[in-house]
């Protein structure tokens, strides 16, 4: 594995680029691993990655139905955040936000974090109530948050239209200046190229097609395109289909997979300095660095694999995004493209034990999970090693909608990236 | 755009005229008190989720205002038929034969 650098992008770059190595080997099935992780999105790829650095653990296989990234991870529109009402969300979102700040360091690996702020504006009283609210209680937990005017909004976001007489006026905002985006694919790839180099094998298209179990009840191994492959423990990371992946276990999840769609429009220079999200005309909007405008759907209202999704959710974004910025409403929209949420009814992830010994899961991360990514793999790779969960992800459990103690950040936040 | 069709008014409209309303065929429990933990997080929160056909109900909202219920693919996203609430569920083969009626 190269190591990343100023020198040798210099030196390649005098080589003509002819020389640079694989980034990770493509791996093929050993016949057992202490660890298979279901799943090579940047959850799954995360977690194998600090298995490995942190815990030792480094005979592991990531399995992966189509190529690594492929999923959610790669489809998303990189929105990071952690400004979350409640104390157990404020702790894992900003576990995350605090591993972000160095990823591209500790992995060699630029995962261009930019942290230009996040900016949730608010249009009318029950808006500006419960966005201060937001602020409060998230200064309590010590997560920065806070609160700017009508002018100090436009003063920080320029392209904003502030005028009185809108149709949905800016009656002020919320502003995270820790928040921002990174680069999708980037987190999968570091993750990988980082797990593969001390010995993870990454392996794509091989559907894993039902998780076998030992007569005692816990986790056999995996049956996969490329036959079974045999495992101590077994951990699922598969985020649409981690319903489908999970039954083959006998383990029932309180999800429901939807269709998310994102679009982009042509590149134009740089007008955009930060992420907007406009939760109550649900419009939400970023500019990349190519200089296309990063635009953010909705969920169809039905369960669908379908990796499309409805045209009434894009016309009805379009239209938000046109009422919030009349600046952008002649720009020309180039694509748009689906992925399959796994949405859980309090909108919060289970990151967890199940019932099943030696399995665990990391789901229901439905439209949101991007920004946890590193926090997220983080606490599951503690989970799978120590078969315990971390302090943060302890009230993360699938348990909670037995007990009632769930953790309802559907209610507070309407809509949730 | 779906197109659905509606037992009642008996016509097929854009789904812009209907909410979904979750899976269907899952029962309240007859005698709430008597239930256990587990049984209400099956009833309230458990789901199939199915990447197949999918029995769901759906709700007029912006025309009859009634519920009724649908056998539908996830993954073409097309309806094999609807039928109204309180029915049993149609029998799945017979309906996988059939070529559905355009737009049903
Ligand atoms: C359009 C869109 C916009 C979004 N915007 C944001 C945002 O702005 N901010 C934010 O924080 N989050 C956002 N999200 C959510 C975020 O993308 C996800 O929560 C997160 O990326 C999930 O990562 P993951 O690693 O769990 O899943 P994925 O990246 O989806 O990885 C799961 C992997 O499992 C594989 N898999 C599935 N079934 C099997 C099987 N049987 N065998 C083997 N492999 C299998 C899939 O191929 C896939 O690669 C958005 C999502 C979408 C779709
Ligand atoms: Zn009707």
């Amino acid at each position: 594995m190269t190591h990343f650098s100023a020198f040798s992008l210099l030196k390649n770059a005098l080589t003509g680029h002819k020389n640079w190595t694989e980034q990770w080997p493509d791996a093929q099935p050993k016949a057992e691993y202490d660890v298979i992780i279901v799943g090579a999105g940047g959850h799954g790829l995360g977690a194998a990655y600090y298995l490995a650095t942190q815990h030792g653990i480094t005979n592991i296989a990531v399995i992966d139905k189509g190529w690594l990234g492929g999923g959610n991870t790669g489809r998303n529109t990189t929105i990071i955040r952690s400004n979350y009402l409640y104390d157990e969300s404020a702790r894992l979102f900003d576990h995350s936000v605090d591993l972000w700040q160095n990823l591209s360091q500790e992995l060699n690996y630029n995962v261009m974090y930019s942290n230009r702020g996040v900016l949730m504006l608010a249009h009318n009283v029950h808006d500006v109530q419960s966005f201060k609210r937001h602020v409060h209680s998230n200064r309590l937990n010590g997560v920065d948050n806070r609160w700017l005017s009508t002018e100090e909004c436009k003063e920080y976001c320029p392209p904003l239209n502030i005028s009185k007489s809108s149709r949905y006026p800016v009656m002020g905002g919320a502003l995270q200046e820790r928040a921002g985006t990174a680069r999708h694919d980037a987190v999968a790839w570091g993750y990988a190229r980082g797990a593969a180099a001390r010995g993870v094998d990454v392996i794509q298209n091989c559907a894993v097609q039902a998780i076998r179990r030992n007569d005692d009840g816990s986790v056999a191994g995996v049956d996969t395109d490329k036959g079974f492959i045999k495992a101590k423990k077994v951990a699922v990371s598969a985020s649409g289909h981690n319903s489908m992946v999970m039954a083959t276990a006998g383990v029932r999840l309180p999800l429901e997979s939807m269709p998310l769609q994102a679009l982009v429009s042509e590149p134009v220079k740089p007008v955009f300095p930060c992420v907007v999200m406009s939760n109550a005309v649900h419009a939400y909007c970023s500019q990349s660095d190519k200089g296309e405008l990063v635009i953010g759907s909705g969920t169809d209202q039905y369960v669908s694999y379908g990796q499309r999704g409805g045209l009434p959710l894009i016309e009805h974004t379009v239209s938000a995004i046109s009422e919030v910025f009349p600046i952008f409403n002649r720009m020309r929209m180039l694509r748009k493209w689906a992925g399959i949420t796994d949405n859980t009814p309090d909108r919060s992830p289970i990151i967890g034990k199940t019932p099943v010994p030696n399995l665990y899961v990391n789901c229901g991360w439905g439209t949101g999970g991007f920004k946890a990514t590193p926090g997220s793999a983080h606490v599951f790779a503690w989970t799978i090693a120590k078969d315990e969960p971390h302090p943060i992800n302890a009230p993360f459990t699938l348990d909670r909608f037995r007990t009632g103690r769930l953790i309802d950040e559907a209610a507070a936040a309407a809509v949730a990236h | 755009m779906l197109l659905i069709h509606c037992p009642y008014c008996n016509e097929t409209l854009p789904e812009l005229e209907y909410a979904y309303a979750g899976e269907a065929h899952i029962a309240r429990p007859a005698n709430p008190s008597e239930v256990s933990d587990e049984e209400w997080a099956e009833f309230l929160f458990m789901r199939s989720n199915v990447k197949g056909i999918h029995y769901e109900r759906w709700r007029h909202l912006h025309g009859c205002g009634r519920f009724f219920n649908a056998v539908r693919d996830t993954v073409s996203d097309k309806f094999l038929t609807t039928y109204e609430a309180g029915a049993p569920r149609p029998d799945l083969d017979t309906l996988v034969n059939t070529p559905a009626e355009g737009g049903k």
